[in-house]
Parts: structure tokens; sequence; C-alpha cells
């Protein structure tokens, strides 16, 4: 084969602490290279270019560039060997960036190295091969999980594009955190309003199958083709005879089942609907709180409910749906604050959240929007906002900003002083972030308008003091303890991962972070797809985002989906494995360890013989390594390629 | 080319594409220095890795073999690193029959966020290394066939 070699200079990236033409000249003395040199850019137009004659010129049958890391730029290259004539796995890069000159300083060491990752590369593209794709079928339907409002923009603008979609949603009614709040910050616009009607959209479009209630037990496939079963869990009412007419929530008779819709804040009763605009609005029983479930006493709701829907003895069911793309918008959850002792560890009813105070503040809340104290029901007059409760806190763990809290506490001052205009709103602050457009004017608007008392500061100490509760901070910019007087306590407490988020990873086979947030394809060019193919995601899962943003990727997904559905076929990876019939001795070991079940048994004149399901095969390799007879080999990673590398390492 | 004598020594690295491999970009993009001794051979998946590999890294002439993938869990092909983990474990074990202290080589898992974890990573094993010093060389006139016969009784 003959091999021509591309040394970037990146810039100055690489050329700073590698000696690229030192690197490319010593490429001229391997085996098998007719051709070497040092280039700016190589990813650039012309970059490009030289490679493409070189090829030409030199009548090469590989090429090895060295540049940055192939996950940036090795599809790039590929294409640029293709449009010579190459296949485009004849070709190999050798990571002198990332894992060379941006890593350390001494010059001497890193040309070293560089050479050797050359070399390295050279030695595995002598062994390989022109590898060709095939063409499958793909099925057009997209699955979004999550019915947050990141999940909403995406199903609506897939189903407008004229796909089917099907959304799967845990809670009883989909909205997300967005359905609980009262108003959205800049704008204090009424979140309902806005985001209602987007629900209802849902509902109505024909393209859309919603499962509320449900969760995704299992994901089997792959791109274009992908199995999914779904666990509708049991809500004891019959969904498609329940009008939501509510009867039966005005009759039942416990009342003290916990109102997770408003956070807690008030009871429900045990057969409930979560909200006046809920979709799917039906009703479904808590179970733990059901009489009749529990004592086998009651039945009132059965008895009363005028379209029969009440089945005490209901089962969760599992549903089959095959889909060829998935979104992820499953959103984010609070932080459990109940770890601050300074904050009285949730110890004083009047410290609550911000999400609760969103539903106190909400007319359609538990309180039909008046602001109570939840101790005595009687109206606060100083309310103290504390921010970055379980954010930017590296002693629990949290170290990240949650984005958004700044905002809505600004937001909920003003609220404040709109619902109750002798109050007088207090901020405990690090510092302000208002970086969207017309964010800063907004918090600005707090402080001037609405005369909010910003105190840049933490707060040491929550305590009691009569019926009342004294906060003790310090204010940083005056230098000096502050103590107010406080009736509520509002927490701006963080997000953190949605509850179950790395459950649901494992099932997609997509990466988190250290705290949970779903990884993003790269964190600048693809962010809204992951490392998986066909899995894309939306919303607060990736990380703490607003509504403005998480519309955004919502619509990016949705457009990335649709961009994959306007062909009819995909192309296979042809990274994948392969038997040789002739060494297979038939034992049947690298059926047992594919995860993916994509090798089966074959005969072949009489005997058993293992033979791999090329579109299903996934090309981790865990086969290869398996086999005892080396008769299993991935392509472009077989025992050769990688020994060949190993072998250029350790000649010395 | 040779290890720069007296500076470096041979460690060869096997990482696994999703979670090590984007480990080691993320630690290059946050400029996060380490020792230059290490040479990275990127694999789909660290179950892909056969113990093979790393004892003929050994037997070649490596100092220090280090293989790193994802957190279990976390792998991108649901349960290759569990593989991975049993049957590097059980290899290690063997390493002393073959005259090499277990200590030549590691196995750890590296996230492709944990950027700064992968410098950690690299910077002790490059010192464990270099603590046990170059590791015995099969040399000498014979040195080809040796390494021929104890290949072919693997
Ligand atoms: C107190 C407060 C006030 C806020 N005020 C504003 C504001 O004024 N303006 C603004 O722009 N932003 C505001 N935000 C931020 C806003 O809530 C988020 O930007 C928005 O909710 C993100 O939408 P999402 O769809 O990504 O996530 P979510 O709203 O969290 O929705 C995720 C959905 O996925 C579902 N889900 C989770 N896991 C699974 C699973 N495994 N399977 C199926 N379904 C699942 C959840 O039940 C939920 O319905 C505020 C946030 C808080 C906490
Ligand atoms: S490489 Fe082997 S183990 Fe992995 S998916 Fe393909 S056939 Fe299965
Ligand atoms: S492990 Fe190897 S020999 Fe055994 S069935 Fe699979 S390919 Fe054939």
């Amino acid at each position: 084969m003959k091999i021509g070699v591309f040394v970037c200079h990146c810039g100055s990236n690489i050329e700073a602490t590698v000696d690229t033409a030192a690197v490319a000249a010593a490429s001229r003395e391997f085996p098998d290279v007719v051709f070497a040199t040092d280039t700016m850019y190589t990813c650039s137009e012309p970059g490009q270019d030289e490679i493409v004659a070189a090829i030409k010129e030199h009548n090469l049958g590989g090429v090895v560039v060295a540049s940055c890391t192939p996950r940036m730029h090795e599809q790039t290259f590929r294409r640029t060997v293709e449009r010579a004539g190459l296949n485009r796995y004849l070709f190999e890069m050798a990571n002198i960036r990332e894992h060379v000159s941006w890593i350390g300083k001494d010059r001497e060491s890193n040309t070293n190295k560089s050479v050797d990752l050359v070399r390295m590369a050279t030695e595995k593209l002598m062994r390989n091969r022109p590898l060709y794709s095939k063409k499958f079928d793909i099925n057009k339907r997209v699955l979004v999980i999550g019915g947050g409002v990141a999940g909403i923009q995406a199903a609506l603008d897939c189903a407008d594009g004229g796909l089917e979609v099907v959304m799967v949603e845990k809670a009883p009614t989909i909205g997300g955190k967005m359905a609980k709040l009262d108003k959205t910050f800049p704008t204090v616009d009424c979140s309902s309003c806005i985001l209602g009607p987007r629900m209802v959209d849902v509902a109505q479009h024909p393209n859309i199958t919603l499962y509320a209630y449900s969760e995704i037990e299992e994901i089997n496939g792959y791109v274009g083709n992908f199995e999914i079963k779904v666990k509708k869990k049991a809500t004891y009412v019959d969904w498609d005879s329940c009008t939501g007419c509510g009867i039966c929530m005005e009759k039942c008779p416990s009342k003290k089942a916990t109102d997770t819709f408003n956070e807690g804040i008030g009871k429900t009763t045990a057969i409930n609907i979560p909200f006046p605009q809920a979709i799917p609005k039906k009703a479904k029983i808590d179970p733990d709180f059901c009489t009749k479930i529990q004592k086998g006493k009651c039945g009132v709701c059965a008895k009363l409910c005028p379209s029969g829907c009440i089945n005490y003895e209901m089962q969760d069911e599992f549903v089959t749906e095959k889909v060829g793309a998935i979104v992820t918008a499953t959103g984010f959850d609070l932080f459990d604050w109940s770890i601050y002792g300074e904050y009285g560890a949730g110890r004083y009813p009047d410290v609550i959240t911000s999400l609760q105070y969103e539903r106190m503040l909400s007319a359609s809340g538990p309180t039909g929007g008046h602001i109570k104290r939840p101790s005595d029901g009687k109206e606060p007059k100083n309310v103290v906002f504390i921010q970055c409760v379980g954010s930017r806190d590296k002693s629990v763990g949290r170290p990240y900003c949650s984005g958004f809290c700044c905002m809505y506490t600004a937001k909920q001052a003003i609220l404040t002083k709109d619902h109750l205009p002798d109050s007088q709103s207090y901020v405990f602050y690090m510092d302000i972030r208002a970086i969207g457009k017309l964010y800063d004017e907004f918090t600005r608007r707090a402080m001037e308008e609405y005369d909010t008392k910003y105190i840049r500061g933490r707060v040491s100490m929550i305590y009691p003091q009569g019926d009342r509760l004294l906060v003790r901070g310090a204010d940083t910019l005056m230098g000096a303890q502050v103590e107010v007087d406080a009736d509520l306590v509002v927490l701006a407490v963080g997000a953190e991962a949605a509850a179950g988020a790395g459950e649901l990873a494992e099932k997609l086979r997509i990466s988190y972070d250290s705290y949970g947030f779903y990884m993003e394809g790269h964190p600048k060019l693809k962010p809204v797809e992951t490392n998986t193919a066909g899995v894309y995601l939306a919303g607060a899962c990736q990380g703490p985002k607003d509504i403005p943003s998480s519309v955004g990727q919502g619509s990016a997904a949705a457009a990335k989906v649709l961009g994959l559905f306007s062909k009819d076929q995909l192309e296979s990876d042809p990274q994948v494995s392969v038997v040789d019939i002739k060494r297979c001795i038939g034992c049947g070991k690298c059926i047992q360890t594919c995860p993916f079940g994509a090798i089966k048994e074959m005969e072949f004149r009489g005997m058993a013989k293992a033979d791999v399901i090329e579109t299903i095969c996934q090309g981790c390799g865990i086969c290869t390594s398996t086999c005892p007879q080396g008769a299993v080999q991935l392509q472009h990673f077989t025992d050769n390629q990688i020994l060949s590398e190993v072998n250029a390492l350790c000649r010395f | 080319m040779p290890v720069l004598k007296g500076k470096e020594l041979r460690i060869v690295g096997f990482l696994c594409n999703w979670c090590s491999y984007g480990g080691a970009d993320t630690a290059g993009v946050g400029r996060f220095n380490q020792p230059t001794d290490l040479r990275i051979i990127r694999v789909p998946c660290s179950g892909r890795i056969d113990p093979l590999f790393v004892v003929k890294a050994l037997m070649n002439g490596a100092d220090g073999v280090l293989v790193s993938g994802c957190h279990p869990r976390d792998c991108h092909y649901a349960e290759g690193n569990f593989y991975a983990r049993r049957r590097l474990e059980i290899m290690q074990r063997f390493l002393p029959v073959l005259g090499y202290e277990a200590e030549r080589f590691e196995y750890t898992w590296v996230s492709a966020s944990e950027g700064q974890r992968w410098q950690q990573v690299v910077a002790s094993f490059t010192d464990q290394i270099h603590k046990l010093g170059p590791a015995p060389k099969i040399i000498g006139p014979q040195a080809a066939d040796t390494l021929n016969q104890m290949a072919a009784a693997l």
C-alpha cells in the first residue's frame, strides 16, 4: 500500500509544542510511506484539496492524518479520501493534539510521541481493508420520552412534519415543571396560557399517541428500527371511558393523599385529576391512600362514576411500539434541600421551595393564588428569598450553576409585590446571572421598580422567633452581618438530574455526566445528538435550561429526526463482526456473549456455525475477544490490526 | 521511536472509544498536563480488549499497560466493560507467573466528561511504572525464538 502522511499544525495548536516538519520527515522512513508533509490546517478546504491532489499524484492507497482527535474529524477526512476515489476505511488518524500537544510543553517528548502515534497509524492502515455499507429500511416513527415543554415542542414539530409520534410521560399529565409555574420570566406572561394550548395540541394531533402515567421498560434495536416496551402503570380507572368529569374526586372520602402536582402544598383525594388543565384529563387512584384498595371498604367512586370506569383490580399493562428515532426530554428534578441544617432541614413549615411558591402564586393552585404562610395561613409581610440552594456548592456535590434560579427569584419577588403591595422582599444572592435577552433588564426592574432588597451574601442560620423566622446572614458588600425578620422564606433550590435518569440512560445506551445530566455528542457542534445513533436530547435532561432554551432544543431535536427520516433507507456501519466459517468450531460462545443478540447459529454442510446479522451488530467486538478460535473478527478492529499497533509501539 | 532514555518508559494504553478515549480528549481540551510516556490505542469497547493484547505488549517490551473503559452501567454497548473486567482481572493474576509484577497493569474507569480524572490516572500510573522501573526484557540472540514459542503457548 502506498501511504501518504499529513501532519497538521492546527495553526499553532500543535506546531507550538510539536515539530511537525520533523514528524513528517520521520514518517517518510516508515515502510510503505511514499509521501509525507506538514500542513497548516488540514481540515480546511485547501488542506483537504492537498490530500486529494496527493492521492492522485502519488497514486496513494491510504492516508494518515496526524491532527486532532478522530472523534472530531474522522468523518471529515473519510469523506475527503472518498472524494479522491479511495474507500473511506483506507484512512487512519493520529491524535497529536488532544493526546500530545495540548497536554505537555516538552517539544522533544511531544515530537517523539507524535512520531510513534503516526507509526501506529501507518501500521494499522497497512492492514485496513475497504469496507462497504449496506442499506436498510427504516421505520419513520419517533418516540419522545418526557412530556415537559421540551418534549412537547419536539413532538409537535415532528408531528407537524408528518411523522407519527409516540410520547411516553411518567406523570399522569404532560406539561412538566412549566405546567406548575404561575408566570414566566422575563415577560411575566401566564404559564398555563402559553403552555395549555400546546398541551391540548398534543392530545388532539392525529399523529401523536400519548402514553401518560407510563414508563419505558425496555429498548431494543438500533437507529431506524427500535423496539420499545412501554409500561402503562395501573391507574385503576379505564381511561378509554373516563370523561374527566371529576365527580369521583368531589366525593372521595380519603382526602389525605400526597398532592405531587402541587408539590405537597395541601393534600388531595385518593382518586384525583392532577389539575383542571391536565392532559390527558383523566382520573387515577393513588393506591396507598385508597381505602377500597387498602382495606376493601369504601368503593364510593365506583358507585358514583357515570361512565363505570373504576376497576380496583387493574394491573400494569405492557405495549410494544416500533420507532426509528428517540428524543429524550426527561427534564430535571429539584435538589433535596433538607440536608442544609442552616435552613432548618425541613423543620420549619414557613421555609418552602421555589416550586411550592409557584403553586401558591398560581390562581389554579391549592391556595387559589393567595400567598399564605403554611403554618397559620396568614399573609406574610417580609418574604426572604435565598438563592443558590444546592447550586454552586461543592460541599453538597453540586458545584454547577442551575442557570434559571436568579431569574425566577426576581420573577417571584415581582409577583410577591403584585399580590401583596405592602410586602417587602429580600433576596440573598451570590451573583446575579441574567444573561438572556431582556434578562438583566428584568432583574433590575425587580430591584428598582419593585423595591426588592438584594443582599449579596450567604445565610448562615434561620431560626424561629415568636411566630416569625429570624434569617441571619452576611452582607459581603457592606462587610456586615444582617438579620431579617421573615414571615416566609423561599429557597431557590437548584436543578438536578431527573429521578431515574441513570436507569433510562442504560436502556438508551447513552452517557451521562457525573451529575446525571445526559451527554451531548459534542459540547459545541452536536448539542442535541448523543453518541448513540438515532437518540437525541431536548431540554433540561442535558443540563439546567430555561424555557426558551428548552423549546429551542426541542425544535432542534425534531429537525434532526426529520433530517434523519428524509431518506427512506439508512446505510449500515460496516465496522461489524464477520465469522470465518473455516475457523469457526460452532461452540456458540460468541452467541452467548453478544449483548445485542446479533449472532445466530446456522448450519453449514451439517455443522453448526456462527453467523453475524450485519444490521444488528453494533461493532463492540466483545465476540472477537471471546472466540477461542479467532474466527469472529470485528472489521476495522481485527486482532491483526490491533496487534500491529501494539508491535509498532513495542519494537524497541 | 525508542523511549527517551532517562525520561520515559514505554506505557501502552487501550481505551474504549466512547468513554475513556473521550475523557482523554476532554483532558486535552482542558489542557490538563500529563506525563508523555503513554501511547493510546483506540478500541470500540473495553470488551474488545483481548487479555492477550496486554500480555503481548508486555512481552514485546512495554513497561506498563493501562486499560480504561466506561464506568459500570455506562457502557455504550451495555455490558462490554463487565466482560473486560472479568477477563482482565484473571489475566492480571497470571502476570507474576510470566515474570511481570501485577502492578504493571491497571484497569480503570473514566467517562468522557472526566478530563481531570484522566489526568490523575495517567499521572499516578506513570509514576507507579517509574517506581517499578523498566520491565524485564527478553533479549539476546534467541529472543525472537523465545517470543514466538511463548506466543504459541498462549
Ligand atoms: C421554581 C421554578 C420556576 C421557573 N420559572 C421559569 C420561568 O419563569 N421562565 C423560564 O423560562 N423557566 C423557568 N423555570 C425553568 C423551567 O421549569 C424549565 O426550563 C423547563 O421546565 C424545562 O423543560 P423540560 O421539558 O426540559 O423539563 P421538565 O419540565 O422537567 O419536563 C420533563 C418531563 O419528563 C417527564 N419524565 C421525567 N423522567 C421521565 C421518564 N423516565 N420517563 C418518562 N417521562 C419522564 C417528567 O415527568 C416531566 O413531565 C423555572 C424552574 C423552576 C424550578
Ligand atoms: S461485535 Fe460481536 S458481540 Fe458486538 S454486537 Fe457485533 S456480533 Fe455482537
Ligand atoms: S465463538 Fe468463535 S468458534 Fe465459537 S461459535 Fe462464535 S465464531 Fe464460532
